[in-house]
């Protein structure tokens, strides 16, 4: 240790090291400790009486008897935005994979400029990017008037503040999170194993199961986890497409910290939140252990 | 000799257009036999890769065509030609382990699985490998996975093996050892080898016959001992081993004898055909080893005369450089050693000795 701190590397790092100490390190004890805290009647918390009863309400209630009951409600919270997160990591993928497949088969000028395309979207303002959204998506709107143009009789697309319209937001603000990660592993990609593949006889469609898909999987589980845990904290997008109507984990812990003024419950759920995706990252750093060095 | 497997019909492929097109082959024949080892050599840019990425199929020819058993083979894709390649940088899958790679083309072809893997411990014997099975290809050293990809190559048992200097990433001696290798395992394979390569002594020592190319052409097809004894082109004679040029006047005799007047008058009979139209400014070449010195005292009228200007001794032979006059220069290496009684000096006057079988008049 004195060794680390007498290196002048240690302080070329140090600053690095005490803003992040600080800055993610403090609040995050502070919120732990808030969890377990007894809430104050009016927001806030009793500082110094603790209380496990953010963590007990995430699965049970209290009923008029006092005695403690069963209560979903706020699983189902999270059932169903881990499932809106799964479904729009899909739909990013599915996107998202070709689109990334496409730009690496493109000569290397045009790559930077198809890369830079896909990253546009970032330097809009999110909210002025769902506000959008709400305008191509609601009844009368731009795709519904599109559709009934054409002739399609849409008698209202009712797709604004369902689950779809969520995951159609998502997609399309954390695309760029899956083409970026899978382009770089595909961009690396040596084209002569693609050769070697049709060589020994793999057509098109198995050169890309057994030999392509295999040496991007990395950059498709980077892509994938770059999506779902951003979707999973996800705030402003439900609020707006969802119309308030569909709460996420996100809507439901700001809620506790203002409306319901249940700061330890608000800060209980970051922190089940936080160790959900502990573990799924666990699981997956694990899975990706086994593969073969090179690939990885 | 035996049946034509592949057979190039005026081949030519071009890269881009406008200023920036590059002709990489023109206008290139040549029949490839069964069971050949075959080898393409010249000089770096010369297009060996291109051909050989046409017969393979990863290019398209922009004239011409290739055939495969007298069938053309225009479209098909590389994954319907029973042709398979060892590439240069070997390109093993990095994600499987040897074995795997090893059955991956008789995967492809539907080949089950237990018959799979017998096919590739028989290669894995083959290659001398036999324990490597397990391990992933960033485990193997250079030359082991030179050998996985040559079985790896092998194991779909193709009718036509494509090698694009496989052996340059190797150092000297792996080299020579994975060249009799490469021998050993076409002679028991029976497999038609198409090998590349711009190193000449590895061309003439492992095949059976060589075509040697410059810039898009191939300029001569023949044997080894052919190609070095009776090239046909000053490229030729000059890329393959240590050759003297000398220019003169091709004069004929009348009676069918033809023979080379050199600028300072001296002549050189020639025993070699000389096409009829030939006549004016010729180039002959004639390798230093076949040629002899004598004492001037010696020499007589068949015999070339010039002074001695160098003389480095190699001690297995010994090279001079004679001046024949009017800037014409011969070297002529001699052995040392038994009965060589070969020992001139600087400034000395000598005759040389040449059979007239070793003189070659070159194309142009
Ligand atoms: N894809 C391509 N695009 C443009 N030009 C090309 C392409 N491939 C090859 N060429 C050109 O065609 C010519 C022949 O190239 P080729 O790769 O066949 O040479 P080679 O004989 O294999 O050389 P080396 O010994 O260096 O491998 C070269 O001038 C090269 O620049
Ligand atoms: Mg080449």
């Amino acid at each position: 240790m004195g060794n680390i701190i007498r290196s002048k590397r240690f302080w070329l790092v140090a600053p690095a090291v005490v803003y992040i100490g600080f800055f993610m390190a403090v609040p995050l004890l502070q919120m732990a400790y808030v969890s377990m805290l007894e809430r104050g009647d009016y927001g806030g918390v009793n500082w110094g009486v603790f209380s496990m009863d953010a963590y007990i309400s995430f699965i049970f209630e209290r009923d008029l008897m006092d005695n403690l009951v069963v209560n979903t409600d706020y699983l189902q919270i999270f059932a169903r935005s881990f499932g809106l997160s799964a479904m729009t990591t899909v739909f990013a993928l599915l996107l998202g994979f070709p689109t990334a497949f496409y730009i690496s088969t493109q000569p290397q000028s045009r790559r930077n400029f198809l890369i830079f395309l896909v990253t546009i979207p970032f330097w809009t303002n999110i909210l002025v990017r769902n506000y959008a959204w709400m305008l191509l998506l609601r009844n009368g709107g731009l795709i519904d008037g599109a559709l009934n143009w054409m002739g399609i009789e849409t008698g209202g697309l009712d797709v604004l503040y369902t689950p779809y319209a969520v995951s159609i937001g998502l997609t399309y603000t954390y695309l760029p999170f899956m083409v970026l990660p899978i382009y770089a592993s595909l961009e690396k990609l040596d084209h002569r194993l693609v050769e070697a593949a049709f060589d020994l006889g793999a057509d098109k469609r198995r050169a890309m199961t057994r030999v392509i898909l295999p040496l991007a999987a990395p950059g498709i589980a980077a892509g994938c986890i770059l999506v779902f845990i951003p979707c999973l904290g996800a705030y402003v997008t439900p609020e707006l497409l969802g119309g308030g109507k569909f709460m996420m984990i996100a809507n439901l812990i700001g809620s506790q910290f203002g409306a319901a003024r249940n700061w330890p419950l608000g800060a209980g759920l970051g922190f089940v939140l936080l160790a959900l995706v502990l573990i799924s990252m666990m699981v997956y750093s694990f899975k990706f252990k086994s593969l073969p060095e090179e690939s990885r | 000799m035996s049946e034509v497997v592949i057979s190039a019909k005026s081949v030519g492929k071009t890269f881009g257009s406008g200023v920036d097109k590059v002709t990489a082959l023109d206008d290139v024949s040549v029949d490839i036999f069964q069971n050949e080892f075959f080898t393409m050599l010249g000089p770096s840019g010369c297009g060996k890769t291109t051909l050989l990425r046409l017969i393979g199929g990863f290019e398209q020819a922009t004239s011409g065509q290739i055939l495969l058993e007298g069938k053309a083979l225009n479209d098909l894709p590389p994954y319907k030609r029973p042709i398979n390649t060892v590439f240069q940088s070997y390109a093993l899958f990095p994600h499987l382990t040897v074995r795997q790679n090893i059955t991956f083309g008789l995967e492809m072809q539907g080949i089950a699985r237990k018959q799979a893997d017998d096919r590739a411990e028989e290669m894995l014997e083959l290659v001398r490998l036999a324990q490597y099975g397990d391990r992933v290809p960033s485990q193997l050293s250079g030359g082991q996975q030179q050998r996985i990809a040559l079985a790896r190559a092998l194991a779909p048992a193709p009718k036509v093996l494509l090698l694009d200097e496989p052996l340059s990433a190797l150092d000297l001696k792996l080299r020579k050892e994975m060249q009799v290798e490469l021998k050993r395992l076409q002679t028991e394979t029976g497999i038609t080898f198409v090998f590349v390569t711009h190193d000449q002594e590895e061309a003439l020592a492992m095949s059976d016959r060589i075509a040697v190319m410059k810039s898009g052409e191939i300029l001569q097809v023949g044997a080894p001992r052919e190609i070095y004894e009776a090239p046909t082109h000053r490229f030729v004679a000059d890329f393959i081993g240590d050759s003297n040029f000398l220019v003169g006047n091709l004069v004929d005799d009348g009676a069918g004898k033809h023979a080379i007047k050199l600028g300072g008058g001296q002549v050189i009979e020639l025993t070699q055909e000389v096409s009829g139209q030939r006549s004016g400014e010729v180039t002959v070449s004639v390798r230093p080893e076949r040629l002899g010195l004598v004492a001037e005292s010696k020499a007589n009228a068949n015999h070339l005369v010039g002074t001695v200007s160098t003389v480095i001794y190699f001690g297995t032979d010994t090279t001079y450089q004679i001046d024949l006059g009017n800037d014409a220069l011969l070297t002529v290496r001699m052995q040392n050693g038994s009965g060589a009684k070969a020992d001139f000096a600087q400034g000395e006057r000598v005759g040389i000795t040449m059979s007239p079988d070793s003189i070659r008049v070159l194309a142009d």
